[in-house]
Formats: structure tokens, C-alpha cells, sequence
């Protein structure tokens, strides 16, 4: 049962990957770019416990972690250097 | 395998993707920058915390039960609303005009 749905689903989080790499692309303005980076370390982060699960592993726990802490400090620098131009002050 | 539990997880694996989905097609439809940050923060969000809730109870079912499902869900969930702040805070200061008057 389970194995009948893991690709559906890892097929779905691709979709979405798709979606935020296409706002990534085309969004008009800074803002918009850092929040289709956010969104997308997110549902990469989805994908690969999505992956993990399918391929009975656990090796992408850590990988997983790790996105997670790494892209929220991705994110507040940038929304930092947006803000005062500066990261470090 | 437990039935239950499997459809348990499945049901929730399904859930996750439909949320997420409905959040990147929001972040890719909607046709302002605070328009766009509803679907990711909150629907996003939501998603990602049913997938790994599925993954953590997909492991316990296999007898291997741990934590770090949980603490990457914690992590998301205390993270998201800081960078929603961080980012329409950056956006209001690109866009001047957009913060709304005071009430008198």
C-alpha cells in the first residue's frame, strides 16, 4: 500500500519543487526570490524524508536536519542583507 | 505491519503532499509578494509537518522508533513564522508605499 503511494507523493513534492524554481526565476522582486528559496529548501527537505522512506534508509534524516537549520539561516541573512545591506554590523 | 497504522501513514503522507502543493501553487499564482507569502508559511508548513509526523510513525511501526522526525518538525514549525516576519519586513522596506496608515 505504501509503495503504491510513495511515488505519487514523491512525484508531488517534485511538482512543487517545480513551481517555486519557476517563481524563483520569474519573480519580480528580491522579496520574492529569497521567499521561493525558503519554500523550496523546505519541500526539498519533504522530498527527501519522502525518499528515505521509500528506499528504506535512513541516512537522509541528518541530510534532512541539516537543510532545515542551514536554509533558515539562508534565509534570515538574506532577509537581513535586504533589510540594512549589511549581514555583519 | 500494522493496517491501521499503514493507512494511518499513508493518509497522512497524502495530506502532506496536497498542502504543499496547494502552498507552491499559491507561492506560483498569486500576484503580489504579500499575497504570495500565505500559501508557503502556512499551508507549506503544514504539509512538510504531515509527512514527517507519517515518516516518524512509518518508523515506529517498524520498530525503529526515534525523535528526529520531531525535532526537525519543532525546528520548522519555531523557524517558519521568523523568516515570514524577517521577509515582510524586507519587502515592506523594497516597497515603500505598501505599509498601511495607523489607526487614528
Amino acid at each position: 500500500m505504501i509503495d503504491t503511494v510513495l511515488p505519487w507523493v514523491t512525484g508531488g513534492f517534485a511538482l512543487a519543487l517545480l513551481l517555486n524554481v519557476w517563481r524563483l526565476l520569474r519573480g519580480p522582486g528580491m522579496a520574492d526570490r529569497v521567499l521561493a528559496l525558503d519554500t523550496l529548501y523546505i519541500n526539498a527537505l519533504a522530498l527527501l524524508v519522502c525518499l528515505g522512506m521509500w528506499w528504506r534508509t535512513t541516512v537522509y534524516f541528518e541530510v534532512a536536519l541539516l537543510i532545515g537549520l542551514l536554509g533558515f539561516v539562508g534565509t534570515v541573512v538574506l532577509s537581513k542583507f535586504i533589510l540594512r545591506g549589511d549581514i555583519i554590523e | 505491519m500494522n493496517t491501521l497504522l499503514e493507512w494511518a501513514v499513508v493518509a497522512l503522507l497524502v495530506i502532506g503532499v496536497l498542502f504543499a502543493l496547494i502552498g507552491s501553487w499559491g507561492l506560483a499564482k498569486f500576484g503580489d509578494f504579500f499575497k504570495r507569502l500565505h500559501g508557503p508559511s502556512k499551508a507549506t508548513t503544514l504539509g512538510v509537518g504531515c509527512v514527517l509526523l507519517a515518516s516518524m510513525l512509518w518508523l515506529a511501526g517498524q520498530g525503529r522508533a526515534s525523535g528526529h522526525e520531531l525535532l526537525i518538525t519543532l525546528f520548522l514549525f519555531l523557524t517558519a513564522p521568523v523568516s515570514a516576519h524577517l521577509l515582510v519586513k524586507a519587502a515592506m522596506k523594497l516597497t515603500p508605499g505598501s505599509r498601511p496608515p495607523p489607526p487614528p
